[in-house]
């Protein structure tokens, strides 16, 4: 692999738009009569494989830091209640930056790669959970507290069998949107030579929609399925609560 | 693996005022204030022509169904699918399915701003409380004049929410709308081999810059909408 500042200083990301792909000759590239081409499609299906598990893994790890410091911010928020406002509008203030220029602004400290696209796709999902995980707290009604500190739990105990229990549906509603909008914008990393999936729309010819269309596709199924698997989760930890319909 | 020494803020600042030379195209001077100010206007004209029509679909449709109470599976559907676009994927097809140019582009963009605002002009209206709406209909108001007097004024919070959200998705994905052939100002960004490291680094700064002025304006003017009343439930 060669030095993904070396690529890009060659133009391999960036410069010529509508570059052609490379690929040889392809069964119906040249016909612009099709909207998808399905041999095309058949021949060249594994090429995504790589891009996809790189996408998979800059989202799940992005969602998982987001997770673990918007949850912690939370936590003491929750205890600390004057920090409220200043935590969410520093988070606010993160998520307003537009993704492309928080990757590029990144890179004179953290340079091109994995990393950069991490640091800012996990700050990204900071306001979403983070406000969401606050929501779910504040609904917890006074009452269920007291009736809690009736039966002689401790506020650690509160939180923890109480409050965060019935504050899951919040919880897990701000993961749903935080994965999804990871996904979506992990399509752009390919900019900063990270991977993932908007490999395969980048610099590909935009006249021949198949290899976008099949990426969008992947990204469509990865929305899907992650979406069912926190609801599961939503529904395998609240079992109190019958689901709600969607 | 420490990265190369990329470009400084400093010379992206000095990039943005004063044209310089390029570290690639060597010699030719690049950048500068009159370049910057007709990429930043080009990266204004596509934003606001799309948040206009995105308002235009979003704002009228949310409203009614929100009054109606009906549609709320399209309001979530439209809400949750709408965040799970990819803009690259958005600005590619817009340029290989339709075309390039500001009259592809900016309804593309409308399209992703669409979602925010519908999905928060429903959700709005529809957290405006029933017993208010009946002592409106019961003075005599027409159901026009209901949700513009009383359920839309209720609801600005909730709808200037949707509105900035709407503003920084369509300032964003501008940015790569050079790709489908308008300029703005991600055309530093994205043509590094003509404006160099100096330009990347100007563009995010600027973009971020046009951003987070736009979202601070648009939360100005949620203040001045809000009525008095709300601000001292929500200040």
């Amino acid at each position: 692999m060669a030095d993904p500042f070396l690529l890009a200083a060659a133009g391999e990301v960036g410069g010529d738009f509508f570059k052609e792909r490379s690929s040889g000759t392809l069964p119906c590239q040249a016909s612009e009569s099709h909207l998808f081409c399905f041999d095309w499609a058949k021949e060249n299906i594994d090429r995504y494989g790589t891009p996809a598990q790189q996408h998979l893994e800059i989202v799940l790890l992005s969602v998982l830091i987001g997770f673990v410091v918007a949850f912690a911010l939370a936590l003491i928020a929750h205890r600390t209640r004057w920090l409220q406002p200043p935590l969410l509008a520093a988070t606010g203030v993160l998520y307003t930056i537009p993704s492309i220029a928080f990757f590029f602004l990144l890179l004179p400290l953290t340079g091109f790669g994995r990393d950069t696209a991490i640091i800012v796709l996990s700050a990204y999902t900071l306001q979403i959970i983070y406000r969401n995980t606050m929501l779910g707290l504040d609904n917890v009604p006074e009452s269920v507290k007291d009736a809690a500190r009736g039966m002689g739990l401790t506020n650690r105990q509160i939180l923890w069998k109480v409050e965060l229990p019935l504050a899951t549906p919040e919880i897990i509603a701000g993961l749903r949107v935080a994965t999804a909008s990871t996904i979506a914008i992990t399509t752009l990393v390919v900019l900063i030579s990270a991977g993932g999936l908007g490999t395969e729309m980048y610099g590909s010819n935009f006249n021949f929609p198949t290899a976008i269309l099949i990426a969008v596709a992947i990204i469509a199924l990865m929305v899907l399925a992650f979406d069912l698997l926190l609801l599961t989760a939503q529904r395998l930890l609240t079992p109190w609560r019958k689901a709600r319909p969607r | 693996m420490s990265p190369p020494v990329f470009a400084s803020f400093t010379g992206a600042v000095e990039f943005i005022f004063a044209p310089q030379e390029s570290n690639v195209t060597g010699g030719k001077k690049v950048g500068g204030f009159d370049k910057t100010m007709e990429l930043l206007i080009g990266h204004l004209e596509v934003t606001v022509l799309a948040l206009a029509l995105a308002l235009l679909i979003g704002l009228p449709l949310g409203l009614y169904l929100g009054h109606e109470g009906k549609g709320e599976l399209i309001a979530v559907g439209v809400g949750n699918v709408g965040r799970a676009i990819p803009e690259l994927a958005v600005i590619a097809l817009v340029a290989g399915l339709v075309g390039i140019g500001m009259r592809n582009v900016a309804p593309a963009l409308a399209l992703l701003g669409i979602a925010p605002i519908l999905v928060n002009a429903y959700v709005g209206v529809r957290q405006v409380d029933p017993a208010t709406v009946d002592a409106a209909r019961g003075i005599g108001m027409t159901e026009l004049a209901i949700i513009g007097k009383v359920e839309l004024p209720l609801a600005i919070p909730t709808v200037m929410g949707g509105i900035r959200g709407a503003a920084i998705v369509i300032i964003a994905t501008a940015t790569i709308a050079p790709l489908a052939g308008v300029e703005t100002l991600g055309d530093f960004i994205l043509n590094r081999n003509v404006y160099g490291e100096n330009g990347l680094l100007a563009g995010a700064l600027l973009v971020a810059l046009l951003a987070m002025t736009i979202e601070g304006s648009l939360a100005l003017l949620q203040r001045r909408l809000t009525s008095d009343g709300l601000k001292v439930k929500t200040a």
